[in-house]
């Protein structure tokens, strides 16, 4: 009879569970994102997933570790899938696997792998090569429904081998609506005529607007199953809302109003499924929301004054530099330690 | 997690969890009284305190409720022995122990007759007994907290009488799963449980008294409802409280019930309010009502590698392994033996080991494999099921890199491992396992730092010692130099003020004087032939008259 401590009971849930779930959640949006940008993003997803655990496994062999209990967590794959579903359609396979490599080895392992990494390993690969290479970063390509044009899986594949030259690109290619308002705020045009760009939908980008809806649908799975709580997103959006809001009440004609803040760029994939990551988000309820919040509002002010269209990826990571000190600071009251004066 | 039940009387606490309750297995067969085994191990010290000294000898012919062993010391509480027989021998027998030690145990062999013991007159059954009598009964009754922490119960009520005590909780809930023990007691002798609480009504003086029992025990509730009903007990209620673990331990179940927070490091009673558990209350009926020391209670034989689960009243010492022979005996190939529940209890390596007092259940698990623990992704579960609300991952972070100091900051000392954190972990960290790890560091550091001070202090002290001797001698050395020096220096100055007052050649003249003075004085120093009386004159004038004539012969 083997002897082992106290609790005997075996937890229902697992790690790889919760990895599992945010697969799943991930595939509305993602076929979504398929239907209005094309297969292009298949390849990226192929690339950057395979290329994710090659990278993880070369690190595991060089580190003397066992490939099957860390490589059968699912959480390569993740990173892989969010790092696809972040760069450009179509872009150079030495570009995905530059990113991707960056991501695995210097984000995730060099720091001693799954739950050591204090930096979102996605996020990291993903601004190495958007401030490495920011005219392929910055090269996308149209929605379907406004190019009226689309590529075969086939030219999709070879626009990322490189054997086909982007003669036509300019047809299918055009910045995504948060860089043509950043491009034409900065030439002083007013918000209504930005928004006479075909690129501009309903509320926010065309196709982008929709994509966005997929992703908050995938969040409310994941906030069902109980594989994410509702204090990061919900505070991540609050605080892009009253920052966009506060510079669209105070001057409307040069800011875009919150609800294109909300449905644009990586805003909803960003709030559920990677300021979320459990590994570099804060842990205590009260740091979970000042983390989300600090997000949020650091979008906003990148958008507004940042160099970059989008922030997601820089606020993310700098809110994971925040994190350890968010954590010190909003430990909760312990049980019997200063409790109130109630009697 | 759920929320609790809208029961306004109640005030939730953090965290907790809802687990699967397993509490029918057992009470599906009534109460049943276990039979004598064909040795009985008893432990000569089953309670928390100092260790018990043995009061009989190998050999010795016991009777039922005889002393075995006891203490004098303040927390400590005697072992009797539970039926009559022969002490066979005294020795080291494997006990309930997380790392599988062993401990002196009595072996008594039965001699089947259960003969009674009899105690002086007035020990126990008597009118009017003071609260003073009752105390020294319950010390002498061997009556320890039955909840699991076997805390000597007449040790924590002096405590609790020198304070005025508010409210008195009496603990039903019994929130672990699988433990069915107090639940059937309630059920089958609830009327001697509110006569127990009774008596420490008697000795408490409480404003309210208020029993708490989780609300998947209906028939435990209903029945110790009735008995309330007919007895005359004042300002006592029974109190329904929502099924979530561990509203069973003390603080948890004080905030329930009174919405105050005992403080950390602090003890109940310390803001008025005394808690005991039901199976005590009614080990203290059984001692004061019919002279019956602590030498049974009732244990749970459960789970899913037994046949034939239920509850026995079982006598203190019994093997383990005739309890599991009772219930029909193993049903699974590997068993994994736990004394106690699935959240708390420790794991036996043997079912040699013996019933004490703090054996609540007997669980009987499926051979399990730990799962494979992977890596902690701070997902912040543990800290949202923590019933003392700390931070279980920063916990975990910090025993495993040992930085204990931080593990203190982050009250560490505050973990009742209850074990909810590793209950909920998907990373299968066995998370309290590391911070007993941490808690035995720092005591043992503790208990080092303790050693290297005193002994430090201790060659500090001497040294500080030997330097005063060192620094007296010098003194004492000095004030007689400067005496020395100081008479030197009056000698010099009288000198030199005769010198001043008289002339030199004076002086010279006079040491001349002085000197011949002393020459004549030896010359006429006296002899013992001076100053001699006549008589003596002429004795010695004769002897040399006679000295003379001798020589003149001789020549």
């Amino acid at each position: 009879m083997s002897v082992i401590s106290s609790p005997y009971i075996s937890p229902s849930a697992s790690t790889n569970r919760m990895m599992l779930n945010v697969l799943i959640a991930l595939v509305p949006g993602t076929l979504a994102y398929i239907w209005y940008f094309g297969y292009g993003l298949i390849i990226n997803l192929i690339v950057a997933i395979s290329f994710a655990i090659l990278f993880e496994a070369g690190v595991l062999l060089l580190r003397k570790k066992p490939l099957m209990p860390y490589l059968s967590d699912y959480s390569a794959i993740v990173t892989g899938w969010l790092f696809a579903l972040c760069i450009p359609m179509h872009s150079p396979w030495w570009l995905i696997v530059t990113g991707i490599g960056f991501a695995m080895i210097a984000g995730k392992h060099l720091y001693g792998g799954l739950g050591f990494n204090p930096f979102n390993p996605a996020m990291v690969g993903y601004v190495v090569i958007l401030i490495s290479f920011p005219k392929d970063m910055t090269t996308w390509f149209l929605p379907m429904q406004v190019s009226s044009d689309s590529l075969s899986l086939m030219e999709s594949l070879s626009f990322t081998l490189g054997l086909l030259e982007p003669q036509h690109w300019d047809a299918l290619t055009s910045a995504t609506p948060l860089d043509q308002y950043k491009t034409g705020l900065g030439m002083n045009l007013m918000i209504s005529e930005i928004r006479q760009s075909p690129v501009f939908g309903d509320f926010a980008g065309v196709g982008w607007e929709w994509i966005a809806n997929w992703w908050f649908l995938g969040g409310v799975f994941l906030l069902y199953s109980k594989t994410i709580r509702w204090h990061i997103p919900l505070a991540m959006i609050s605080g892009l809302l009253l920052f966009s809001l506060i510079f669209y009440v105070v001057d409307p004609d040069s800011v875009a109003s919150p609800g294109f803040h909300l449905f644009s760029g990586g805003l909803m994939l960003g709030a559920f499924f990677i300021a979320t990551d459990p590994v570099t988000s804060a842990t205590t309820i009260k740091g979970r929301l000042l983390y989300g919040f600090l997000i949020g509002a650091l979008v906003i002010v990148i958008r507004r004054w940042g160099g970059y269209p989008d922030g997601v990826a820089f606020a993310v990571l700098l809110a994971n530099m925040a994190v350890p000190l968010i954590d010190y600071y909003t430990q909760p009251r312990v049980f019997g330690v200063n409790p109130p004066q109630d009697h | 997690m759920t929320q609790m039940s809208n029961n306004p009387s109640v005030f939730r606490f953090h965290g907790g969890l809802h687990l699967d309750d397993h509490k029918a297995e057992s009470l599906t067969r009534p109460l049943q009284t276990a039979s004598l085994p064909a040795e009985l191990i008893i432990r000569i010290s089953q309670h928390i305190g100092e260790p018990n000294i043995a009061a009989v000898k190998v050999g010795d012919q016991v009777a039922r409720g005889q002393l075995l062993a006891e203490s004098s010391e303040l927390v400590s509480a005697p072992v009797h022995a539970p039926t009559s027989g022969i002490i066979r021998a005294i020795e080291e027998r494997p006990i309930a122990h997380p790392s599988g030690n062993s401990a002196p145990c009595f072996i008594l062999i039965p001699d089947g007759k259960d003969t009674q013991y009899v105690y002086d007159q007035g020990w126990c059954n008597t009118h009017d007994l003071q609260p003073s009598d009752l105390l020294r009964l319950i010390r002498s009754a061997g009556i320890v907290g039955l909840g699991g922490a076997t805390f000597p119960t007449e040790a924590k009520l002096s405590r609790a009488r020198l304070q005025p005590i508010k409210t008195l909780i009496i603990n039903g809930a019994e929130c672990e799963p699988y433990i069915t023990c107090d639940d059937i007691l309630m059920q089958t002798h609830a009327t001697d449980v509110l006569r127990g609480v009774q008596l420490l009504q008697l000795m408490l003086q409480p404003e309210q008294t208020l029993i708490g029992i989780e609300d998947n025990k209906p028939l435990a509730i209903k029945a110790m409802q009735q008995a309330l009903e007919a007895s005359q007990l004042g300002a006592t209620s029974i109190k329904s409280i929502p099924t979530l673990y561990p509203s069973g331990g003390e603080k948890q179940l004080i905030k329930l019930l009174t919405g105050h927070e005992v403080h950390s490091r602090q003890l109940s009673f310390e803001i008025g309010v005394f808690c005991q558990n039901v199976g005590t209350c009614y080990a203290i009926t059984q001692a004061v009502d019919r002279c019956q020391p602590l030498t049974s209670r009732i244990v749970t034989v459960t789970g899913p590698g037994i046949k034939n689960p239920g509850n026995w009243v079982t006598r203190l010492g019994t093997p383990i392994s005739h309890l599991i022979e009772l219930a029909g005996g193993y049903s699974v190939q590997q068993p994994k033996l736990v004394m106690g529940g699935p959240m708390m209890g420790l794991n036996l390596s043997t079912d040699q080991v013996p019933v004490v007092k703090a054996t609540n259940t007997i669980l009987i698990l499926d051979h399990l494999d730990q799962p494979q623990t992977q890596e902690c992704v701070r997902c912040g579960q543990c800290a949202e099921v923590c019933p003392a609300q700390l931070l279980p991952q920063q916990l975990y972070w910090y025993s495993k890199t040992r930085q204990f100091e931080l593990t203190e900051q982050y009250h560490l000392f505050d973990c009742i491992e209850c074990g909810c954190c590793a209950a909920v972990c998907p990373s299968h960290i066995p998370l309290v396992q590391h911070y007993r790890f941490a808690k035995s560091e720092i005591w043992e550091q503790r208990r080092k730092t303790y050693n290297s001070d005193r002994s430090r202090k201790r060659h500090e002290f001497r040294e500080a010692r030997l330097l005063k001797l060192k620094q007296q001698d010098e003194e004492k050395r000095r004030l007689k130099r400067e005496a020395l020096a100081a008479k030197a220096a009056e000698e010099q100055k009288a000198k030199a003020a005769d010198t001043s007052s008289t002339p030199s050649v004076d002086a010279v003249q006079a040491a001349l004087e002085r000197v011949k003075a002393r020459k004549k004085a030896q010359q006429v120093e006296p002899q013992n032939t001076s100053n001699l009386t006549p008589e003596q004159q002429r004795q010695i004038d004769e002897a040399n008259s006679r000295r003379q004539k001798i020589n003149q012969d001789k020549s």
